[in-house]
């Protein structure tokens, strides 16, 4: 019994601590790669026509799913919102209700998320494909540094387009908003204009929301370009990573969303 | 210098995982001529030439390529080493979203700085070598996979390397562009003064350009020689490899526990 107990004991911290070393194995191979792709991103500032390509691939090609989706969240914000201040009796700030949340929160964090799912997914695949087709090999053959060609404009080109796409969101959410709240509940359209802009602070909200982007842009695209790059290189290796770009990238931005707001509005 | 051997390899052990793919591997390549590199698949042929050009870091051992360690050069060193370098890649790894004409201008673009018609004259050159400058604005997708190997061919050598490697030129192609890739790597050797190397287990293709040639077999080198020499080699596995037997020193099953009957 005593020698069952000392195993299973032994068998338990034996796992925990080689579960802790792959952990950290992994954390520490992101690192590399990181460190890596810095000083290439320079480089890519320069490559203006590879950069563009990247933001219209991850930017432009992202905009119906953000339209759309900071539409419908703006109007289900205007909804609730109204439904809620009216017991209050002060319907008139749902304009400030609704471009606080989307402009510290919503936009930001729902933005990064879409942007993971269409765009991180994307490039997860199309480099797993590069890696797996031979093509990263091959630029390293024609001393092409890959992280130079491939790796950096997506990075800097995701930096640029998810911050753009979040204001965007921000601006059409609050567009829904006004639509269901003005529009069709009827608060004053004064109102709703002269509290948001009286209520919402260019620096505390704007700013914050804004370095918010950038810190998910950052993150979406260092994991998504990690899978795609480390994947395994067959169709089912591919497919895994990109599973887990996803996954991976929304889970830190939420994590990550908790961290920054408690910094900044606390 | 002239006589010395291009790439010589020193007691190369590698392994993958715990598995060991080369144990001690020592082999010297000679310069100027077609090398055959040849053996069943999975004996890690194309894990060689990834320890060769330095796309992988060897357990042990060196390798020299015109006396230099590949794997003490620094990445600037060993990426100007890489310029003198052409790779052949089994699946041709041509860049997809750039048509046959700026895949092959790519090298040429990204290292030196010259103008525009000079690149097209260059890269024209190098489709018409390999029969394929009517081709030039197809997109990769649009060219049959001989084709493919043809434009990733042109583009292995656009830079005029010293070294070309072959990595499974022949798989999966018909016989009419077998006959082709082989007169043309021929031809290139002999024209453009190379040192090629091909890693292949199409043994009757290779042969029949080879100058020098060496079998591998569980992370050694069995024999190597002439083409001639390695026909009359004394080794059953040799003899068994070249004649495609099914049976012989390679077992024709996978081990398994005998029948037991009861």
């Amino acid at each position: 019994m005593l020698a069952w107990i000392l195993q299973t004991t032994t068998r338990l911290i034996a796992g925990l601590g080689s579960a802790t070393l792959g952990a950290l194995q992994g954390l520490g191979k992101r690192a590399l790669f990181v460190w890596a792709v810095i000083p290439a991103l320079p480089y890519s500032v320069w490559r203006i026509r590879l950069l563009m390509k990247q933001i219209y691939f991850a930017g432009v090609l992202s905009l119906p799913i953000i339209l759309t989706a900071g539409l419908f969240v703006g109007m289900v914000l205007g909804l609730q919102g109204h439904h809620i201040l009216t017991t209050y009796n002060s319907e008139e700030a749902v304009g400030t209700m609704t471009a606080l949340s989307l402009i510290r929160e919503l936009g930001p964090v729902v933005a990064a998320l879409l942007f993971a799912g269409r765009a991180g997914s994307a490039l997860t695949a199309e480099v797993g494909l590069m890696k797996s087709t031979e093509q990263l090999s091959a630029l390293e053959m024609m001393a092409v540094d890959p992280m130079k060609f491939v790796i950096a404009p997506r990075i800097l080109a995701s930096i640029i387009a998810l911050p753009m796409l979040a204001m965007i969101f921000i601006a059409t959410g609050i567009f829904g908003g006004y639509v269901v709240a003005v529009g069709w509940l009827g608060v004053d359209d004064g109102a709703f204009w002269a509290q948001m802009s009286e209520q919402v602070d260019w620096y505390d909200d704007v700013i914050n929301g804004l370095v918010k982007a950038v810190v998910f842009a950052i993150l979406i695209a260092i994991i998504a370009l990690y899978e795609g790059y480390e994947s395994v290189p067959t169709s089912e290796g591919v497919s895994h990573a990109t599973t887990r770009s996803v996954v991976h990238a929304s889970l830190v931005v939420l994590g990550v969303d908790f961290i920054l707001t408690s910094l900044m509005f606390t | 210098m002239q006589n010395a051997p291009l790439i010589e390899i020193e007691n190369l052990s590698f392994y993958r995982a715990d598995r060991k793919i080369f144990d001690k591997l020592s082999l010297q390549i000679p310069r100027g001529q077609i090398t055959a590199i040849m053996g069943p698949s999975g004996t890690g042929k194309t894990t060689l030439l990834k320890l060769i050009v330095g796309q992988l870091k060897p357990s042990s051992g060196r390798v020299l390529i015109n006396g230099q360690d590949v794997n003490q050069l620094s990445r600037n060193a060993l990426y100007e080493l890489r310029q003198q370098m052409g790779m052949l890649f089994q699946t041709g790894a041509l860049l997809t979203d750039l048509n046959v004409f700026d895949n092959i201008a790519f090298p040429l673009r990204e290292h030196f700085k010259l103008p525009e018609p000079l690149i097209a004259n260059l890269v024209r050159m190098k489709l018409e070598a390999v029969g394929l400058r009517g081709a030039y604005a197809l997109m990769p997708a649009e060219l049959s996979g001989g084709m493919a190997r043809r434009v990733a061919l042109a583009r292995a050598f656009v830079l005029d390397p010293q070294m070309l490697f072959y990595d499974e030129p022949f798989v999966g192609q018909d016989p009419i562009t077998m006959g082709v890739l082989v007169s043309l790597i021929q031809k290139l050797n002999a024209s453009l003064n190379l040192t090629s190397i091909i890693v292949s287990h199409d043994v009757n293709e290779v042969l029949s350009i080879a100058e020098f040639a060496c079998v591998l077999s569980e992370g050694r080198i069995v024999e190597q020689g002439t083409p001639q020499e390695l026909q009359q080699s004394e080794s059953d596995y040799v003899q068994q490899f070249l004649k495609g037997l099914p049976d012989g020193p390679v077992p024709l099953h996978y081990p398994v526990e005998p029948w037991s009957v009861g």
